[in-house]
């Protein structure tokens, strides 16, 4: 039997060594898998290489993994934000080493490793800076820049839901990065709202398909969720709207997860056994 | 009479020359109020590089939802018929030509189409290029929307940019709050300008020489059309 899903996030984590290189679903702070991020951190892996559009927002998710000093270089298009202080810092001072990539070019890079191609050309970014001293070729009058693959040891991206196998469903612009990074790590680990049975993700619609995924793990529903129905109540940042709310646990920052039991989403693969899952 | 317009009257302008089915990309800050202009009763599409085709406006309060934000990182909403898609799939919707229209903003641009929009070039500057550089290449019309001056005064529109380049000859047309502007294989050509301005205010406000494209519109005898 294939079981993709792991039990926690520390397992999910398990076994990022020192000096590999990451990528990190997300555009700003939709779609970055936070709870990944932030076992990342408790696991302790350093001199990381990151790959993700931007550089961190606030002081959580990726911003809080390099606040932490443990990223050796950052591949990204846009480091520069208005809350992107944490990065702004070590770069000021010299402590992480940044290469600038456009967006399109990033994404195209990273799909290509993903696509198993050794290189390609683009038009993006000829006779721009980022060009200078590059290899360039002319092709039917239009001048094109060598692109290399950028693919990765590890992915941490998220995603909605997944079943064992590893396919995957996405929401809206969270899904980003998700699907082009999933192909492009030796070990792509996502992070799930919740694990689904078999059988249950309708295959027109799975967007990642399970072979480029190697880890699932559940960290229950986002908080503007309610049972797979959008509710609302939250700012751009994920955070209650409600001041009590959010003021409700002794002043702590409330978790952009609603709690949930902890096998919920891995009960009904063996629970429900005789659903269409077995029906082959 | 001024001789400039609003932000609001010319994100207006511009959306009126954006025909019904065009696929358009409004880029980050000013280029966005071109939204608010866009006929309701119109079918344009606005597409979002993050990964979207059929953004619709800001959602009413306690509606925001983290998941469906614009490339500005600000809460949208969807459309009826949107879609949404990979970053690689929605950068071959630029790089592959598919995009229509796309309104940029911009610190220079050049005469021969050479767009400056990313980096100042300002030493200590963190660099930050996003997709500026695919858009620019990307869509089959680029249009830029500026102030035709800076702060200080200068012209951003220059014979050569002096900041570092987003793309090279990538701008067909430039809106300004004084005047609109074709790029031509000859340089600028004015075709309209707003309120006082004269083909002549605008070649002496630049420092360009300027082709009166204007149709007679701003009775304009000018000594800078020879060339």
């Amino acid at each position: 039997m294939i079981d993709k899903t792991v039990p926690s996030i520390e397992e999910a984590v398990a076994g990022i060594p020192d000096g590999a290189t990451v990528m990190i679903g997300g555009f700003g702070r939709a779609g970055q898998p936070v709870e990944l991020i932030d076992a990342l951190i408790e696991q302790g892996a350093g001199d990381l290489t990151i790959v993700n559009n931007n550089a961190g927002n606030g002081d959580t998710g990726l911003a809080a993994l390099l606040a932490k000093r443990r990223v050796r270089k950052i591949v990204c298009s846009f480091p520069r934000q208005s809350d992107s202080w944490v990065f702004d810092g070590l770069y000021r001072e010299g402590a992480i080493e940044l290469e600038l990539v456009p967006q399109g070019n990033l994404a195209e890079r990273i799909r290509a490793a993903g696509a198993g191609v050794g290189a390609f050309y683009s038009p993006t970014a000829v006779g721009t800076e980022l060009a200078e001293g590059r290899e360039t070729r002319v092709i039917d009058g239009r001048t094109y820049l060598l692109e290399f693959p950028i693919r990765a040891d590890f992915a941490l991206i998220s995603a909605l839901k997944g079943d064992r196998f590893g396919n995957l469903v996405f929401r809206e612009t969270a899904r980003n990065f998700g699907p082009i990074m999933a192909t492009a790590a030796a070990t792509t680990i996502v992070q799930v709202d919740e694990i689904v049975p078999l059988g249950s993700l309708d295959p027109e619609s799975v967007v990642t398909p399970g072979i480029f995924v190697d880890r699932v793990v559940a960290v229950g529903e986002r908080r503007w969720l309610q049972g797979g129905e959008f509710v609302g109540g939250v700012d751009i940042e994920g955070r209650p709207l409600d001041e009590n709310a959010s003021r409700s646990n002794s002043g702590l920052v409330p978790p952009l997860r609603q709690p949930m039991e902890r096998s919920a989403g891995r009960e009904p693969n063996s629970a429900v056994g005789n659903t269409k899952e077995d029906a082959r | 009479m001024s001789d400039r317009i609003s932000r609001q009257d010319l994100a207006a302008r511009i959306a009126a020359d954006i025909p019904e089915g065009s696929y358009v990309n409004l880029g980050i800050g000013a280029p966005t109020l071109v939204a608010n202009y866009l006929p309701a009763d119109l079918e344009i599409i606005l597409h979002t590089e993050n990964g979207m085709l059929g953004m619709g406006e800001a959602p009413e309060e306690g509606r925001v939802d983290p998941d469906l934000i614009n490339a500005g990182k600000q809460a949208i909403t969807a459309l009826p018929g949107a879609a949404y898609f990979h970053h690689a799939d929605s950068f071959a919707m630029m790089r592959g030509g598919h995009l229509d229209v796309c309104v940029l903003g911009a610190f220079q641009v050049a005469a021969n189409g050479d767009l400056a929009n990313w980096s100042t070039g300002a030493p200590g500057a963190i660099p930050a290029i996003g997709g500026a550089m695919d858009l620019a290449i990307g869509a089959k019309s680029v249009y830029v929307m500026t102030d035709l001056l800076t702060k200080q005064g200068e012209s951003k529109l220059v014979d050569a940019c002096s900041y570092p380049l987003t793309g090279v000859g990538c701008v067909s047309r430039v809106y300004t709050d004084h005047a609109i502007f074709d790029v031509t294989s000859d340089g600028f050509a004015v075709t309209e300008a707003f309120g006082a301005n004269t083909v002549a205010s605008l070649a002496e406000l630049t420092g360009l020489v300027l082709i009166d494209a204007t149709g007679g519109s701003t009775a304009a005898p000018t000594t800078a059309e020879e060339n």
